[in-house]
């Protein structure tokens, strides 16, 4: 039998479920209104960005790397969609080339990694303002509308209220299942864990790199798509390292490390959770957007300060 | 190599029966010819892994100049020598990681060419780095099946964990090697454990030969005799043959059968452990360094 001091050194998750449940708690006492059914759908559009990009980014801080590209191509991928339906492209296939290009600009970022062997920190930044300034000539900074996402096909795209959150919801699923389930997961781990080691063993370290930028990427670009396709215009001007560092905090707050081989998709999920929850709920009993920031970042401190802690215990513990 | 008089000179003869000692190698010492031909006679189907005056070179560095080696099969033969002498290259020629400039490798009295470490693995060579190549992060049977995973569903590569579990536990129980659970983190294991799990993933495949770099480095006495246990007992019961590098004595006079010792590119003593002492190896190995000095062959170095 396992005792409850146990799972908080072993969970690297129970933390963030912790923060999680107490939030809800606190939001629910405070504004009935938290519980209501629109507020929930509001709530699951939030997160539903943020745990994707967050599941992504999971992949990635396995391997120790990172991409800060994540979130300019979540919000590049529907302008790509826009231009290609101004020269007169069907909606389906547009979708369907603006997941490909995005899937290039991962295979892209995953390459100038491997080959050039630049850090992925300055790789992938330099192709987020790439994407950026892209996103700002080619619109000429106008606000654009998105447009013909009519009918069923729109309905499934984004603007069914649950649209949105049940992509985020199977794109987060279908990661979990690839990195807990599969020899591409268990390989990322590795390869995360000792490069080189992984290597001598005959894992395809370069291969395996490469493809996880092209996962962060190909979601990305849906779940951006989706959501631009439920607000219905497009902001040239948004800027995609916030979206990128809700994903991130989302990752880390729930449990994985920055420095590689700890990595729990379920953990960035909650956090997700948790950071929407907290936006949320400071909306509804009525606390300014300013000190939601503020408290975001203690939020953060604090969950961080408790795992790292955690962390050194476990280390400890197990070695003995 | 042959014909070589600065080796013959201390060569000890390997196919001298035990107890014979160092009164035989008198005797082969004093004829070449007959030492050539018994040396010959060894080619047999006994041999699984041979090599025939290898040389390599970086730039004007001459590293190997010249090595034979023979390994027999279950047999573990130890390669002493100095920081420097060559073994690791040597080792590394083995593995496929270098490539010879001039001589031959036989695996099953079959030259073998390797371009990389791939090659060599598909012969059946599996090389232990002294690093493990294991995955801190990552369960003893996660580490056992790394690339070799047993997977269901195609081409979904799903994971099929128990039967991992399952094959993991039964093959430490079968080389009595003991972990708290096949499900463990690497991380949170010793030294000796680390190498013992390294140990079994090299062999759990079909392996014929095993070339292990320095497997008892920075390792305790209790750790060590955890290693040497299981280093013996993959010998003896299922025939691995192994050949490892090190440079300490102690440690190769109890994991071998038979040492080489190469010193400046060359192996110069070939001697069975149980014929000789630490004592014995060493008085060699200054006798032939003072001789060389003579013979002006080696520079006088502090």
């Amino acid at each position: 039998m396992r005792r409850v001091s146990d799972v908080f050194f072993v969970r690297a998750e129970a933390t963030i479920v912790v923060v999680c449940v107490a939030l809800i708690a606190y939001f629910s006492w405070r504004n009935s209104a938290f519980y209501s059914y629109t507020n929930i759908v509001t709530m699951a559009q939030y997160t539903a960005p943020i745990a994707v990009i967050g599941a992504g980014e999971v992949l990635l801080l396995d391997l120790a790397e990172i991409d800060l590209s994540a979130g300019q191509v979540f919000l590049t991928a529907p302008w790509f969609v826009v231009f290609m339906g101004q020269h007169g492209v069907p909606l389906g296939w547009a979708i369907g080339l603006s997941l490909i290009v995005s899937s290039l600009i991962g295979a892209f970022n995953g390459s100038i990694v491997v080959w050039l062997k630049v850090p992925s920190f300055v790789a992938t930044l330099g192709v987020n303002y790439v994407l950026a300034g892209y996103v700002l000539v080619v619109s000429s900074d106008i606000t654009t509308d998105m447009n013909g996402t009519t009918g069923k096909f729109g309905a499934v795209m984004g603007i069914s209220n649950w649209a949105e959150g049940l992509w985020g919801l199977g794109l987060v699923l279908v990661i979990w299942a690839l990195l807990k389930g599969t020899v591409f997961g268990l390989h990322t781990t590795a390869t995360g864990g000792n490069e080189l080691g992984a290597a001598e063993a005959g894992v395809r370290t370069r291969q395996v790199k490469i493809w996880c930028f092209v996962i962060i990427a190909l979601i990305s670009a849906i779940i951006g798509i989706v959501d631009s396709i439920r607000i219905g215009s497009l902001d040239p001007a948004a800027p995609g390292l916030n979206e990128m560092l809700a994903g991130v905090t989302a990752a880390v707050i729930g449990g994985t490390a920055l420095t590689g081989g700890k990595a729990t998709v379920v953990g960035t999920l909650i956090g997700a959770i948790v950071l929407g929850v907290l936006e949320d709920g400071f909306n509804l009993i009525g606390i300014s957007a300013n000190w939601f920031i503020l408290v975001e970042g203690a939020v953060i401190l604090m969950a961080m300060a408790i795992n790292v802690q955690l962390g050194r215990v476990t280390a400890k513990t197990l070695r003995q | 190599m042959i014909g070589d008089d600065a080796m013959n000179d201390v060569q000890l003869d390997d196919t001298s029966t035990p107890g014979e000692g160092f009164a035989r190698n008198e005797q082969a010492r004093t004829s070449g010819v007959e030492d050539n031909a018994r040396r010959a006679s060894v080619e047999s189907q006994d041999i699984i892994l041979s090599t025939e005056g290898i040389t390599k070179s970086f730039g004007a560095l001459i590293v190997l100049r010249g090595i034979d080696i023979h390994l027999r099969r279950g047999e573990v033969l130890g390669l002493v020598g100095d920081n420097g002498s060559g073994k690791s290259t040597f080792v590394k020629i083995l593995c496929g990681f270098h490539r010879q400039d001039a001589g031959k490798i036989f695996v099953d009295n079959q030259e073998v060419s390797f371009h990389s470490v791939k090659d060599a693995r598909r012969t059946g060579i599996e090389t232990v780095y002294q690093d493990l190549a294991l995955v801190p992060a990552l369960t003893v049977y996660q580490n056992l099946f790394l690339n070799r995973e047993i997977t269901r569903f195609g081409m979904l590569r799903w994971l099929s964990n128990r039967k991992m579990r399952q094959l993991a536990r039964q093959y430490l129980d079968d080389i009595n090697v003991q972990v708290s659970s096949v499900d463990a983190l690497i991380e949170s294991m010793s030294g000796g454990q680390r190498q013992a799990v390294a140990l079994a993933r090299a062999t759990h495949q079909e392996s014929k030969i095993l070339l292990l770099d320095e497997p008892l480095a920075a390792m305790g006495a209790k750790e060590s005799a955890l290693v040497i246990d299981l280093v013996k007992d993959l010998s003896h019961n299922r025939g691995v043959s192994m050949l490892i590098i090190d440079h300490n004595y102690q440690h190769l006079f109890e994991l071998c059968d038979r040492l080489n010792v190469l010193q400046e590119g060359r192996i110069t003593l070939d001697l069975r452990v149980e014929d000789t002492t630490m004592e014995d190896v060493t008085a060699l190995m200054v006798a032939d360094y003072r001789r060389r000095i003579k013979l002006g062959q080696e520079e006088l170095r502090v």
